[in-house]
């Protein structure tokens, strides 16, 4: 039995793109392999360690619980899109950068994704370990112990730049 | 671990579903958040050979007040249910109980009814549908029937629902006046599956005594437990640490949990009774104060 193709046109980061993919084919998959946007990680594919979260119609999911064609017409921030077209780091990923959030990077742009529909979602979040802890809880990191990464979330909160 | 191959069905119309499932209804898998579903299909655990996806039935989205409660419908998605202000006001159990339903991507495309239809015995959503006493509404080519929560819930992920039947609805009725409601649950990371949890809601009479209980337990059986007998304990009391502990004692007492490699059988009755305890003394301050769905805890 042949998989049925359909063509699906999404906006990626301001982008128009367009693939002729199988009806089965994950999101993850359309954006690492027909458009070729690798930052968005897999990491479980089954929806429990986060790192191929990205933002669908303004809100954060998991790609590998999509399918693609479940995405075509809508609009999905990965994080590529992140930093400015000057190649200037988003405030998060600086944050990341300067309070050691990452080490191999395998889980950070599932991380920064989750982060930034937080902020989005949350304008004026409380800034205890406990809470920053519960908004990072959807994401595994191996490396790193989480500690750099609350710190980097702590800073971005109070500095207030993350928009 | 890529989904397997399937017919992939998106119909655009409620009609259109009911008589795609009532072709192919044993062959066929209902897509909605896809939450449940996807990690099936990418683990090749479920391999239908059909996949009706309801997503573009928007009509099917919608938080309504119906007869004395809310109804809910099928593609209306957990994150809206979060920010409903009408949840927070009629429901206040249920809104307790959604922040807890594993993690925001998740609820941004998980589905109320779709948790209900999945019916894993460590959610919470359908914990909430039995605590109520709601009921959920199945459609077919056949008809349409309403399903009674304590009727829903068969076995781990089995429901009362046929192959040919689209879940299109829940039923939640509104907490009386005077009402507090409280969910909480034990797992080892925020999000995680719930190794015991309990819904509790506790309505009290103008003189302070509890009127009505509602008490469901998860994680304790291959379905969420009612916890009838507690409840019964509870009718008539003054809330306070004494009558609480035994309701907590009693709910545990008439469990029959089961060991995995989470947690052992032992573990989980206790632990469901000290929850119990805890969820109605939660419950019992809400009720009595003013009604807040922000946790305190």
């Amino acid at each position: 039995m042949q998989q049925e193709k359909r063509l699906v046109c999404v906006r990626v980061n301001g982008v128009v793109c367009k693939a002729q993919v199988e009806t089965r084919r994950l999101l993850s998959d359309l954006l690492r392999h027909d458009l070729q946007l690798t930052g968005t990680h897999v990491g479980c594919e089954h929806g429990v360690c986060g790192a191929c979260t990205v933002i669908f119609n303004g809100a954060p999911v998991r790609s590998c619980l999509m399918l693609a064609v479940q995405a075509h017409g809508g609009e999905l921030l990965t994080v590529e899109g992140l930093a400015s077209p000057d190649g200037t780091l988003h405030p998060l990923q600086q944050a990341f950068h300067d309070y050691h959030g990452l080490q191999c990077g395998f889980c950070t742009p599932g991380f920064l994704m989750a982060i930034y529909a937080f902020l989005q979602d949350n304008p004026q979040p409380d800034v205890s370990d406990e809470a920053i802890r519960v908004a990072i809880a959807g994401n595994l990191c191996r490396c790193t112990g989480y500690q750099g990464i609350v710190e980097a979330v702590r800073h971005v909160i109070t500095q207030g730049v993350a928009r | 671990m890529k989904p397997p191959r399937f017919t992939y069905h998106d119909p655009v119309a409620r009609n259109e579903t009911l008589a795609l499932l009532d072709t192919y209804g044993d062959d066929a898998k209902v897509l909605a958040g896809g939450q449940s579903l996807m990690p099936l299909l990418n683990m090749r655990l479920a391999q239908p050979a059909h996949l009706v996806d309801i997503n573009h039935l928007s009509d099917l989205a919608y938080i309504r007040e119906q007869d004395g409660g809310l109804t809910i419908g099928a593609l209306t998605r957990q994150r809206d249910v979060e920010r409903s202000p009408l949840i927070r006001q009629r429901c206040p159990l249920l809104a307790e109980a959604i922040r807890l339903v594993g993690h925001p991507p998740i609820r941004s495309r998980g589905t109320v009814c779709g948790s209900l239809a999945h019916a894993d015995p460590a959610a919470e959503l359908p914990a909430v549908l039995l605590a109520l006493g709601g009921y959920v509404r199945a459609e077919s080519c056949a008809g349409v029937r309403t399903i009674p929560a304590a009727a829903f819930f068969l076995d781990q992920l089995l429901t009362a629902l046929t192959p040919k039947e689209l879940l299109t609805e829940a039923w939640f009725p509104t907490a009386p006046p005077r009402s507090g409601a409280a969910f909480i649950e034990i797992s080892r990371r925020h999000g995680d599956y719930a190794l015991a949890g309990v819904a509790a809601q506790i309505t009290l009479s103008a003189d302070g005594s509890v009127v009505a209980a509602n008490l469901a337990l998860i994680g304790v059986g291959v379905t969420p437990v009612r916890a009838s007998a507690a409840e019964t304990l509870l009718i008539g009391e003054r809330p306070g640490e004494a009558i609480f502990t035994a309701a907590g004692r009693q709910a545990s007492a008439n469990l029959d949990p089961f060991t995995d490699i989470h947690a052992s059988a032992a573990y989980r009755r206790y632990v469901a009774g000290v929850l119990v305890s805890r969820a109605l003394t939660i419950a019992a301050e809400r009720a009595a104060g003013p009604l807040t769905a922000e946790a305190t805890h």
